[in-house]
């Protein structure tokens, strides 16, 4: 059974944002990093990059599969965790401790439209 | 079965797969096939040849195939070929092997393949090689894409004229459809223009540019400046190489390249009419994650054992499908044991001895041919085992005289020269019969 | 098999050599090129005796399974056997010593191969005219699909920039289409694993540039309703494109052409006996229908009124350049030589005694493996894993995974596994027609051992393969930690 933390919210392609005054930290759901397996590599944007809600920032990697990250949120990257490039397991270890990515958010309202944990917790039980 | 050699089955062994199969006959296994597109003629083929026949038929053809003492280059070098070479890959637990997808059982196919990676980077001195390409022409189309993958949103690539004719074509067809623009350095000089670089960087657009190492007039490039001007726009120098030749000219590190193709071909395989051949790739590490097809790496199995695998498969297309940069799906593994099995056997002092002999010869026979009278200099630079001249003889009727006599040389340029390679095949003797046939025009 | 661990790296000692090269006449030599030209330190390439290198590789090579080593079921590979006069052929020096830009009157006999070799492709797939550049299936394809774009460019009719491929396709088919510039709609399967015709018929419009399918497809079905798609797609002006993948069932009993195809590819890697090489080179000639043929790229052999060969290096029409010069020639020669030595008797039979073994196989494993489609099938068929997989929950049974590991141990090749991606166990077995009974018994025998090992002790096949040089290398390690040439740094 997949870990869903409480106060944080999701989005349906099992992105999780944490929200830290006009900063969005977005990380993957620990039901994410259990479907994919060990994961290899993360693949992530370059601070100063800008991301669009529900647009592909980045991809995961295991040895058989490749899935694509969206940002759950728009904005500029302003940090990008730098442990994951040489250490890609510390997403499989703890998905919530070990965020991806973080981004000033242009459109703070959107963190409105993501899902709750309750809301998130139905949709990977369906 | 009237008895074929290459189907084990009898009669009864027919009869009994059908029975268990619970259909009556072979047509039977068509049933779902409606039978509108059924094929109902014969084919326009010839009946089966015995094993002699074959042979015997393949030889005639052969006949009528003149043999010729080749002095072109071009993209294909008439380098020796140790007799080591085929008779290591004529190994058939190398030949009949698939793609190495079961690694306990394929060892020696990734063993291979990871020297073979090895080489290519100490040769390009880049950090990281694939597995091998189709050939250095579409290598070099790959690297395009690479290119434009690697810089978001610049689509522009820029080519070097100097590029060999085949390497244009194909780069200019890829970069077609797949809707990237293209962009021209200039090379009257005989060397790839800085200045055009330069100007075209200004506008910013640029993804990369594709440069020789050595030209498709033979000459060696001298690529001062070209990747500190890539590298401020953030865009990527490709160099095209001839992977025999970088045993002695600067290597794509040491000129700041950031991605190497070519074509393998000048690495003991033999001019095969143009194929098999087979293109190398290798870049820096930052640049791995967009390399094309398929990697072996080293790792360790359950009891600790030194092993290798087909790695960072998920960069590639049958996972990413529709988002894979590349659609390879497979490599020359074969080809890449022919030049991996060549560098083994050669070394560091055989590649260096080759390199010498070829361009010890062709500057004989550059100032030989010069010598006649019948030639004048087009270019004033470095060249290694290939040079251009301008013929003051017609072309059509010089390369008539030497075909006569037995030679493959003076090859027509779409600029009007004529090309002419040596490698060290070519002995003292036959340049001074060639330069002897030239007389005669 | 026995383990070596040796690269040909580990071998190298200072001054030693394995090449002899003639003197050198001249006194010169390279270092007379500027010192800025030339490179600074020697490539570190190995320094071994001719010895050393035939037994490093004879050695690595008994690290291998090929076709002549044993049964290779690997579906949608065709592994059938490389007959040796093949090797013969295309070994002749003479065909070997020729440069690919010889003028066109030193090498009729080179050319008129692939005048031949096109005739026999024509007259096997209905097809008007081949070209012979690209050096594989996926170059097959995007060749193929170059053509189709050039076709509908050349016409004017630029909005045609989807192609159409059904959910089952192999992966390399949408990232041809992504590489040409295509942008991929998925067609779905009916529950029965063909192309969905219902959902096929919303997708037709003017902006689709045609359809990919194979026939038969994937599962090893043949697309019964293929010419009602023909007509559906050619109706709203798209093209049919045949991944020939999967020729080998059809010889002799349909022609891709009569279907309706447009444009086709074969890989004589499968179809035609050529060996695979550990993973190439390979050949995927490209056949059109006649309206496409000026199309084809360049550069191209054609028969002169004299009746001698010429080569053309340009057209006004052609689609492009796709590879270096004419095609894998030495790949063409056996693929020509296998035409040849069957003959039109033999080349009919080829397909139908490919699928006479599929069935067999499937028919004589199905109590032991789940057969999701039970049908007739054509060269392979898919089983989705063991019957009992002596799971006693739900999670500690024998995977696909394991039951091809442990055929290792039994001295077959594994089939294609977790491919087509419809069911999550996949098995995939084709075993060609250059199997006997006899082998494909042992193998059935064999299957059945395994599925029996499984129902009793899963571990026992978890745990496998006992027998081979490495045992289950980890591959999570290697693609975190790169080592991808000698001498990296284990991280």
């Amino acid at each position: 059974m997949s870990k869903v933390l409480e106060g944080l919210r999701y989005s349906e392609s099992h992105e999780w944002v944490k929200v830290e005054g006009g900063i969005a930290v977005v990380g993957v759901s620990d039901f994410a990093q259990a479907e994919m397996g060990d994961i290899t590599y993360v693949d992530l944007p370059e601070v100063d990059d800008e991301v669009a809600a529900g647009e592909e920032f980045g991809a995961l990697e295991s040895v058989k599969a490749s899935s694509e990250l969206y940002a759950p949120v728009s904005g500029k990257v302003v940090e990008v965790n730098a442990a994951l490039e040489d250490s890609p397991e510390l997403v499989n270890e703890d998905a919530y401790a070990n965020w991806l990515i973080k981004v000033e958010m242009s459109d703070p309202a959107e963190v409105d439209a993501l899902l709750d944990a309750a809301a998130y917790k139905a949709t990977i039980n369906e | 079965m009237a008895g074929f050699a290459y189907f084990p089955h009898t009669e009864e062994d027919i009869r009994q797969m059908l029975q268990r199969i619970g259909v009556g006959s072979l047509d039977d296994l068509y049933s779902d096939v409606p039978d509108g597109v059924k094929y109902k003629g014969e084919y326009d083929l010839p009946s089966a040849l015995s094993e002699q026949e074959v042979r015997d038929w393949f030889a005639s053809l052969d006949a009528k195939d003149v043999p010729l003492k080749v002095f072109v280059g071009a993209g294909a070098y008439d380098h020796y070929t140790p007799s080591v070479i085929p008779y290591i890959t004529s190994r058939s637990e190398f030949l009949t092997a698939y793609t190495p997808y079961q690694c306990e059982i394929s060892q020696g196919t990734l063993r291979y393949i990871f020297e073979y990676q090895s080489m290519i980077c100490t040769l390009t001195g880049l950090d990281v090689s694939n597995a091998s390409m189709y050939d250095g022409p579409t290598a070099a189309a790959e690297a395009m894409k690479m290119a434009v993958a690697s810089a978001k949103k610049k689509n522009r690539v820029l080519l070097s004229k100097a590029l060999l004719p085949n390497v244009l074509h194909v780069v200019e067809t890829y970069a077609k459809y797949a809707g990237i623009d293209l962009g021209y350095l200039s090379a009257e000089s005989g060397q790839t223009s800085l200045a055009d670089l330069q100007e075209a960087l200004a506008a910013g657009d640029v993804a990369g540019a594709i440069v020789p190492s050595v030209n498709r007039y033979g000459i060696v490039e001298d690529l001062t400046g070209f990747a500190d001007a890539l590298h401020e726009q953030k865009a990527v120098l490709v160099q095209s190489c001839d992977p025999s030749a970088l045993a002695v000219v600067k290597s794509p590190a040491e000129w700041g390249a950031d991605i190497a193709v070519g074509d393998g071909q000048s690495l003991g395989i033999p001019l095969n009419f143009g194929g098999p051949y087979v293109g190398f790739m290798a870049c820096k590490t930052e640049y791995l994650r967009k390399l094309p097809g398929r990697i072996v790496g080293q790792t360790e199995d359950r009891d600790g054992k030194r092993a290798f695998v087909l790695t960072l498969q998920a960069r590639e297309q049958h996972i990413r499908r529709e988002k894979a940069t590349s659609n390879i799906c497979s490599n020359e593994s074969l080809m890449a044991l022919w030049a991996t099995v060549y560098l083994s056997l050669m070394g560091p002092k055989g590649m260096q001895q080759v390199n010498d002999l070829s361009y010890a010869g062709a500057h004989y026979l550059d100032d030989a041919l010069l010598a006649t009278g019948r030639f004048q200099p087009v270019f004033d630079k470095p060249f290694l085992k290939e040079f251009v001249l301008k013929p003051l003889v017609d072309p059509a009727k010089l390369q008539a005289k030497l075909l006569e006599k037995g030679f493959f040389a003076a090859l027509q340029t779409e600029e009007g020269y004529v090309s002419f390679c040596v490698t060290e095949k070519r002995t003292k003797a036959e340049i001074d019969a060639l330069v002897e046939a030239v007389k005669e025009v | 098999m026995k383990y070596y661990d040796k690269l040909v790296f580990e071998l190298s000692r200072e001054g030693r050599t394995g090449y002899s090269l003639p003197a050198n006449p001249w006194s010169k030599g390279a270092e007379t090129l500027p010192a800025a030209l030339r490179r600074s330190t020697p490539a570190a390439l190995p320094q071994v005796s001719e010895v050393d290198v035939v037994r490093h590789y004879t050695n690595l090579s008994q690290m291998n399974f090929g076709v002549d080593t044993g049964f290779y079921p690997l579906g949608s590979c065709t592994m059938k056997y490389n007959p040796k006069i093949n090797e013969e052929i295309a070994a002749m020096p003479g065909f070997q010593r020729l440069h690919p830009l010889q003028p066109a009157c030193s090498v009729q006999g080179a050319l008129e191969v692939y005048y031949e070799m096109n005739k026999a492709l024509a007259a096997i797939t209905g097809m008007s005219l081949f070209t012979f550049n690209p050096c594989a299936g996926a170059h097959g394809e995007l060749t193929g699909l170059m053509i189709m774009r050039q076709y509908h460019l050349l016409r004017g009719d630029v909005k045609r920039t989807r192609v159409i491929v059904p959910d089952s396709a192999h992966g390399t088919n949408p990232a041809s289409a992504a590489v040409c510039g295509l942008e991929v709609v998925v067609v779905k399967s009916t529950p029965e694993g063909l192309v969905d015709v219902n959902d096929l018929k919303p997708l037709l419009d003017d902006t689709i540039a045609g359809i990919m399918m194979t026939n038969p497809n994937t599962l090893g079905l043949f697309e019964k309703e293929i010419v009602e798609i023909a007509s559906l797609v050619h109706a709203c002006g798209g093209l049919l494109y045949y991944d020939g993948a999967n020729m080998n069932p059809m010889l002799g009993v349909v022609r891709p052409g009569d279907m309706g195809f447009d444009i086709m590819h074969l890989n004589l890697h499968k179809t035609f006996s050529t060996p695979h090489g550990g993973g190439g080179p390979g050949s995927g000639p490209v056949g059109v229908a006649a309206r496409l043929a000026d199309i084809i790229p360049v550069p191209k052999v054609v028969r002169s009124s004299d009746g001698t060969f010429q080569v053309v290096g340009a057209s006004e029409k052609t689609a492009g350049q796709v590879s270096g010069f004419l095609g894998n020639f030495g790949i063409i020669l056996r693929a020509y030589a296998y035409i040849l030595a069957l003959g039109k008797e033999n080349i009919k039979l080829a397909g139908k005694l490919s699928v006479l073994g599929a069935n067999y196989i499937k028919e004589s494993l199905k109590d032991a493996y789940k057969l999701p489609i039970p049908t007739v099938c054509k060269h392979e068929f898919v089983f989705d894993g063991l019957i009992n997989d002596g799971a006693h929950d739900e999670v500690h049974g024998a995977t696909t995974l394991d039951v091809a590991k442990r055929l290792l141990d039994f001295g077959f090749h594994a089939p294609t596994i977790y491919f087509p991606l419809l069911f999550h166990q996949a098995i995939m077995i084709e075993p060609t027609e250059t199997e006997s009974k006899e082998t494909m018994d042992a193998f059935i025998e064999v299957m059945h051992k395994i599925a029996a090992e499984a129902a009793q002790d899963p571990t026992i096949l978890q745990e496998a393969p006992h027998t081979t040089p490495v045992r289950r290398p980890d591959e999570t390690r290697a693609a975190r930690q790169p080592i991808l040439k000698f001498g990296d740094a284990a991280v």
